[in-house]
């Protein structure tokens, strides 16, 4: 029964108890299970990712009222691995002007930056060996995905090619700027939780942090979406001028790095968002009874985000680069900034209140704050708006 | 300590799989260069130039203002984590910060730091 309740820990004291049996000392047997259980997580995820290729492409096919692939197997589901077989057997080019130690660098980066974002994802609360409750997580999880920002700067400048060096520069400008509104909405969980820790965001979860900050959950969003660069955000590697960005000179498995680490960074975007907003693996007491039921419950709220990006993705349209950064840095820093003040500031006021009153304190000042924020940027885009067509106006309110 | 022992495991592990991954492909994969093949794909049209060129300023611009403002927010983290059992003091000394760093965005703003001239 034991072996029902909680499979992983059964397996990896079994595992332990092998490794002593061999006259490992506990530390290094330690180390080797954790190593175990990493190389097993990696390659789940990749499984995964595998699977995400085949649900982008069902998706955005749906969306564009096509059916997608549906020849190679049950709805199309072997498609992604004749993908990848056909991504291995091509030639590996490199472009003669390349820049090769940078150049083969990259993908490599790039994928990588988004593997060891998994690293601080609890995925059940009883797991052993894998996760490790950093008590810097929220900025851990910055820090890696910096890596992704180089990897594309490399990446396009590298190449020698024109496109992916403009590709790249839009992508990281746009990347950067929407990093200050990400970082200042991730200090708000940190406010609530009192720690950077995710294990302790995530048990600190009541009540979602969704509902004591939804504006700073749609900030998150949004700040998420620019970071992946995919549309509306997409100016990197808008394909119709710049073929496709930053990852024009790459082929074979170098693009697949590419574009899988992308897959799988919007997969990994859903994941923070539950868990520093929606509870991650909890759900109503469920995630006690099975560590593999907590993991399904994080998987399923990841998808849900995930979905939510891919539905953004093909339904808006790309947004030019001016508008996009005047957007970050005009309207959503500001807003975020005040919106941290005033969380900094009600969390004073409504600590000693009971739990509803300080609930709908927090929520009611958020949905404030949205409304008057949206009213000033209304104002403004009226304004300018008049100063274009002002003209026009006039006429129209003579007649 | 050991936290950081399986993070960096988890760097190792996350660096050996896309190592693998493209030198599995390069074994696999047919090895025949030639001057054409290894030409700057710009759609056909031959390259000109140097591609390692000058580029807009406005993108330095950007940088530096992040830079900037990055480091201030990640400032503020300690802040955040302890604002529970600080009290009310710590949270005005916080809006202060806070108000210091709107006002150099601000100035960058009126500066006209933020358009992309």
């Amino acid at each position: 029964m034991d072996f029902l309740k909680d499979p992983l820990k059964v397996a990896a004291d079994w595992l332990l108890g092998i490794f002593a049996s061999w006259g490992m000392p506990e530390i290094a047997a330690q180390i080797l299970l954790g190593f175990l259980g990493i190389l097993l997580l990696i390659t789940l995820l990749m499984v995964l990712d595998i699977f995400l290729v085949w649900v982008e492409r069902k998706v955005v096919s749906r969306f564009q009222d096509r059916i997608g692939p549906n020849r190679v197997g049950p709805f199309g589901l072997i498609q992604p691995f004749a993908d990848i077989i056909k991504l291995l057997i091509k030639e590996d080019i490199t472009p003669g002007g390349a820049d090769r130690v940078v150049y083969n660098l990259a993908p490599i980066l790039s994928m990588m930056s988004v593997l060891i974002l998994w690293a601080v994802i609890p995925l059940a609360p009883t797991i052993l060996g894998v996760d490790a409750d950093l008590n810097i997580g929220a900025l851990y999880i910055i820090a890696a995905g910096a890596i992704g920002t180089l990897s594309i700067i490399m990446a396009g400048w590298s190449s020698n090619n024109k496109y992916s060096l403009i590709g790249a520069f839009r992508e990281v400008a746009v990347m950067l700027s929407f990093e200050i509104p990400m970082l200042t909405v991730m200090l708000i969980p940190t406010i609530f939780a009192g720690s950077m820790g995710i294990v302790t965001i995530i048990n600190k979860q009541d009540t979602w942090f969704f509902f004591l900050a939804p504006l700073a959950a749609m900030i998150f969003f949004i700040a998420a979406i620019a970071e992946l660069g995919r549309a509306p955000f997409d100016m990197g590697e808008a394909e119709s001028e710049l073929v496709s960005g930053y990852n024009v000179e790459y082929s074979g498995m170098k693009f697949g790095m590419f574009y899988a680490g992308e897959l799988l960074h919007a997969f990994t975007f859903g994941g923070f968002w539950a868990i520093l907003f929606f509870g991650g693996y909890r759900f109503f007491g469920l995630e006690l009874v099975n560590p593999l039921l907590a993991i399904a419950i994080l998987f399923f709220k990841a998808f849900i985000g995930y979905w939510l990006i891919m539905w953004v993705r093909y339904t808006l349209l790309r947004i030019r680069i001016d508008h996009m950064l005047a957007f970050n840095w005009k309207f959503l820093t500001p807003v975020a900034f005040v919106l941290l003040m005033v969380t900094a500031l009600m969390n004073a006021l409504l600590a000693d209140l009971p739990g509803w009153l300080y609930i709908s304190g927090m929520f009611l000042s958020n949905v404030l704050l949205t409304w008057g924020a949206l009213e000033i940027a209304r104002h403004y885009s009226r304004g300018e708006r008049e100063k274009v067509e002002g003209a026009k106006q006039v006429v129209e309110v003579h007649h | 300590m050991s936290q950081w022992i399986f993070i960096g495991l988890f760097f190792i592990v996350g660096l050996i799989i896309p190592v693998g991954a493209i030198v599995v492909a390069w074994i696999l994969g047919p090895k025949k260069p030639n001057p054409i093949k290894m030409t700057t794909y710009e759609c056909g049209v031959e390259t000109v130039g140097e591609s390692w060129v000058q580029f807009k300023a406005q993108y330095y611009i950007f940088a530096l203002v992040f830079l900037v403002f990055d480091v201030e927010t990640v400032f503020l983290f300690p802040w955040a984590v302890k604002l529970g059992s600080l009290g009310m003091f710590a949270v005005i000394e916080g809006i202060i910060f806070i108000l210091i760093l709107i006002a150099g965005l601000v100035y960058t703003w009126r500066k006209g730091m933020l358009e992309w001239a």
